[in-house]
Parts: C-alpha cells; structure tokens; sequence
C-alpha cells in the first residue's frame, strides 16, 4: 500500500516537471504539494502489484519491446496506406475470437493496445474471466481461434508475459 | 541539420495523415474506419510531433511534443476500443463485405 503510494508519487512528480520544464524552484514546490495529495488521493487504484516494479529483468524485457512494437506500428500504417489507396479497397473484414494466457490487468490493456497498433487488427472487447479477446480484422485469414491466435496474440503474449506477469 | 530531419518528419506524418482521412472517407462501416484512424495516428500524428521536437530540441515546446506522443500511444487505442465496444452493444452492423462475427455470436 505504501509502496504503491510511493511509486505513484514519483511517476506523478516526472510528468510535473516534464510538463513545466524549464525548472525552477518554485514549480518544483508546487509539483510535490500536487504530487503527494495525487499519491494520497488515487495511490491504491493505479498500482496494485508494487514488487512488480523491483525487478530489473522486468524492464531490459519491456525494453526488448518497444522496438517490436514500433516496427509493428510502422508496418501497420504502411497496411493502411495501402488498402486505402488501393482503388479495388482489398478488405475482408470480421470479428474473430483469439485465447490469451495473460491474467494482469496491465498486461491485457497492453495486449489489447498493441493489438490494436499492430497491422489490421483492432481489438472490441475483453473477456477477462475466460481469457478471451474479440479482434475485428479488416483481412480474415483463418476463423479459427487457435489459429487466429497464433496469428494476432503471439507477436506480443510472450514477450509481455516476461514483463507483467 | 536538425530542421532538415525535422522537416522529413513532418512530411512523412502529413503523408501517412492524409491515408488515414483517406480511410475515413473511402472505408464502408465504423469499424473499418475506426482502423484506418487509429493507426495512422501513431506514424502520421506522432512523427509530426517528433519532428517538432527535433526543430525545438529540449527547450519547454520539445518535451511537451514528446509527451504528447506518449500520451497519444496510450490513449488513441484505448479511445477506440470504447468507441468499437459501444457501437456494437448499440447494434451498429458490419458491412456486408464481413465474413464472420464471433461477438455477436457470444451476445446470444
């Protein structure tokens, strides 16, 4: 509980001086005042796993998957481009269902964006309970939920696994 | 030499901007064009907001531009999973093009 306070506390303090950034004296002051009564206020919603943030492993693999996920986003808007411009419109859309393993709820948002970013799949809803993910594909390959999955999911799911789970 | 990177930066995002309005325009129904908007904001918007920051470098404007890319990749995904979700809880159809719906299935 108090480790989660301090977590956030020092998140909310970076934004603060990002946001004003050339500092100065009296900004930072102020960024403290604000950022403890956010810690105090919010401290128990936003981090609920605080030993999460202890392990270094954790962020060389968070690391690992930012350049994954920029090259998948550049790959995407290259698909876009394409399919729009494309006179014929080549779509096939439709909505398919895809298994998870992941539990978290930070790991799921983070699937469920990077899912979205990533080259004709956008994801509709979450089925937290069952692990289940409903992904609107603008191409249809395979119906299938095993399939699809080891499509869509896989590109992320391991990777994320080592970083939240 | 930064502005010269700056200025392909820009270039590049009004171009991949341009595709997704493209998309808004030409795609049959919500969710086809929920597709084409979110994604060109990553590269289109993002990549404008870098090459501001490469023009400003770490003065007050620059890191606000990188933030915004932050908070853009956060939220734009997020924005439309609410906005999918919801219109197909309200009964907004596919377009006739879709080969399968496993949500509505589900719904049942």
């Amino acid at each position: 509980m108090r480790k989660s306070r301090i977590i956030l506390f020092f998140l909310a303090f970076l934004v603060w001086t990002l946001l004003g950034w050339p500092v100065d004296f009296q900004h930072l002051l102020v960024g403290i005042l604000i950022a403890c009564l956010v810690a105090f206020i919010t401290g128990d919603m936003f981090v609920k796993r605080p030993h999460v943030f202890k392990s270094l492993k954790r962020y060389l693999w968070f690391l690992y998957y930012i350049p994954v996920f920029i090259w998948e986003c550049i790959k995407a808007n290259f698909d876009v481009a394409y399919r729009v411009g494309h006179p014929d419109l080549p779509i096939k859309p439709g909505i398919v269902k895809v298994k998870t393993d992941l539990k978290s709820d930070t790991a799921l948002t983070f699937l469920a964006n990077s899912i979205t970013l990533t080259p004709g799949t956008m994801s509709v809803d979450v089925d937290s309970e069952n692990g289940f993910l409903y992904v609107h594909w603008i191409s249809v390959q395979d119906q299938d939920v095993e399939k699809a999955t080891r499509i869509i999911v896989k590109r992320f799911e391991d990777i994320l696994k080592k970083v939240f789970e | 030499m930064n502005e010269i990177i700056g200025l392909f930066f820009i270039t590049v995002g009004l171009f991949f901007d341009f595709f997704g309005c493209l998309g808004l325009v030409r795609l049959p129904d919500v969710y086809n064009r929920l597709q084409a908007s979110t994604k060109s904001v990553t590269l289109g918007t993002c990549s404008i907001l870098f090459g501001l920051f490469l023009f400003k470098g770490f003065t007050a404007a620059g890191i606000k531009a990188l933030l915004g890319i932050l908070f853009l990749i956060l939220t734009a995904p997020v924005a439309a999973h609410a906005l999918s979700r919801s219109a197909h809880k309200m009964g907004v159809g596919l377009c006739k093009e879709s080969v399968c719906d496993e949500y509505a299935k589900e719904k049942k």
